[in-house]
């Protein structure tokens, strides 16, 4: 039995996987499309491991985290380009 | 500012860095091994549910019953002059000192640009490997994976295991070329277990050869992606394209503390000694050799570092054989002239800094785009263009600049303002 979570994309509240990172939660809710970039093309994971930072999203209030290097936790709120 | 002191710092937890630990803490030196990930392995071991695969279990394991201290999520931002290394971890901002240090920072996967690269849906092999060990759902998916090198067969694998459909395999290199090189494994038993594992794991999955993308398509993310193949080109529906060719070094670390790089790899001599008194380098960043090798480099290194050469003098023999293979492997998958005509001149080249193609044709090297396009400016700092343009332009990269990684500001300002030249020339 995998654990769940609640956390919050785009304002709207969700479960996922406990432990999973943002990107991979985000992308099981169909959501891959997670930053704008600087000539406003939609992006999402390229390297999945933290590199090329393409996945950046805001959370907590905090800009330009890497969604793939952090983990779900509960009450988790993620804001993507889609915000 | 917390301050550390080890014999021997290993910098990096995966294959090459875990067997440098454990083979100094064996010889009785105080180890200490910083990682930027939450757990032990590296990307080719990275846990999957919070699970580490058992060999790297099993050196880290060796290690830590040795003495070693592993600190892990801690990621090295930059050197000192006096050979200490500034890191960051989420209590603020550690000094690591040490007289000798294994420098095993692994590699990234090489990507090139062509048309749609940058949709959503679009992600390295690794890459994708990497998003479905965090957790990704890949059942029922439809997923091409393309590109180069032996990689994509474990990738491939991988996401069927999981459930994907792999709509096709997609290798650049000629069949010939490959098959030629399938036939030397016939002289390493252990590596042709592996590769029949794998070809029966792979059965029933349309394998191409001198087939490479054209280009990826779709609204708002990825929806096909057209492949040139020896019959044509193909247009393939799917969810996911898992796309890499090969694999760069990771070479921020050597250059910050001033090693010499040779052909894109850090310079070592037989003892894995780089250019730098006290400085050492295992494993991908003395050129792409896979886990065997960067196993036993890391070994060679551990001892040498313990200053227990008599001991790393056994292993070389065993070296210089996964060294060999590694450079057979290299010549079969080596990136054939088309690829670089890849790019249109509106392809982004710099994701970061959306810099096309286009702006690049008018540059002479890395650093010239850089300082008039933007290229290699932003969050990646290069990593992703950087080995593209090497392949695309033969452009290297002279410099490196700290922070290697983004740091808040008061990490820096804990850290010291930098006491030497950013970027520095081999000593």
């Amino acid at each position: 039995m995998v654990e769940r979570v609640r956390i919050e994309v785009d304002g709207a509240r969700v479960e996922v996987e406990a432990g999973a990172s943002v990107a991979a939660a985000l992308a099981n809710l169909g959501v891959r499309a997670l930053r704008r970039s600087v000539r406003g093309e939609a992006r999402g994971a390229l390297c999945g491991m933290g590199v090329c930072g393409e996945c950046r999203v805001t959370l907590d209030g905090r800009a330009h985290v890497r969604a793939c290097a952090v983990a779900c936790r509960e009450g988790l709120r993620v804001e993507t380009c889609r915000a | 500012m917390r301050r550390l002191a080890f014999d021997v710092l290993v910098v990096g937890a995966g294959p090459a860095g875990l067997a440098a630990a454990a083979a100094a803490a064996e010889n009785g030196a105080r180890v200490g091994v910083v990682d930027a990930e939450p757990r032990e392995g590296g990307q080719i071991w990275r846990a999957q549910r919070g699970r580490v695969p058992a060999r790297a279990a099993e050196l880290a394991e060796r290690a830590r019953s040795a003495g070693a201290r592993f600190l892990h999520a801690t990621s090295v931002f930059d050197a000192h002059d006096d050979g200490s290394w500034a890191a960051l971890d989420d209590a603020g901002v550690l000094e690591l000192a040490a007289p000798r240090c294994v420098l095993a920072a692994g590699a990234v996967e090489r990507f090139l640009p062509f048309p749609g690269w940058t949709l959503p849906g679009v992600c390295g092999a690794g890459g994708l490997q990497a998003l479905v060990k965090g957790g990704l759902d890949v059942a029922g998916a439809r997923v091409a994976v393309a590109g180069s090198g032996p990689l994509l067969l474990a990738v491939a694998a991988f996401l069927r295991a999981h459930g994907a459909q792999v709509t096709g395999l997609f290798e650049q290199a000629p069949r010939a070329r490959v098959a030629g090189f399938a036939l030397s494994l016939l002289g390493h038993p252990r590596k042709l277990a592996q590769a029949l594992e794998l070809a029966a794991a792979l059965q029933g999955i349309p394998q191409h050869f001198d087939a490479w993308p054209l280009r990826a398509e779709g609204a708002h993310g990825l929806e096909r992606v057209v492949l040139r193949t020896r019959a044509g080109e193909l247009a393939l529906a799917c969810d996911w394209l898992a796309c890499g060719f090969g694999l760069a070094p990771s070479l921020e670390l050597a250059r910050l503390a001033g090693c010499a790089i040779d052909g894109g790899a850090v310079r070592v001599d037989t003892l894995q000694r780089t250019s730098v008194p006290g400085v050492l380098c295992a494993g991908e960043g003395t050129g792409i050799g896979g886990v065997e090798l960067a196993l036993v480099e890391g070994e060679v290194a551990g001892h040498v570092a313990a200053g227990r050469e008599e001991r790393a003098r056994e292993l070389l023999g065993a070296r210089d054989r996964e060294r060999a293979f590694a450079d057979a492997l290299e010549r079969a998958f080596a990136l054939r002239d088309e690829l670089r005509a890849l790019p249109e001149g509106s392809t982004l080249v710099c994701r970061c800094e959306d810099v096309p193609w286009s702006a690049l044709a008018r540059r002479a090297n890395a650093r010239e785009a850089k300082l008039l396009e933007r290229c290699g400016m932003g969050a990646c700092q290069g990593r992703v263009c950087g080995p593209a343009l090497e392949f695309l332009c033969g452009w290297t990269r002279d410099s490196v600049r700290p922070p290697l990684v983004p740091v808040p500001l008061r990490a820096l300002v804990e850290a010291g303002a930098p006491s030497h030249e950013p970027t520095k020339s081999p000593r």
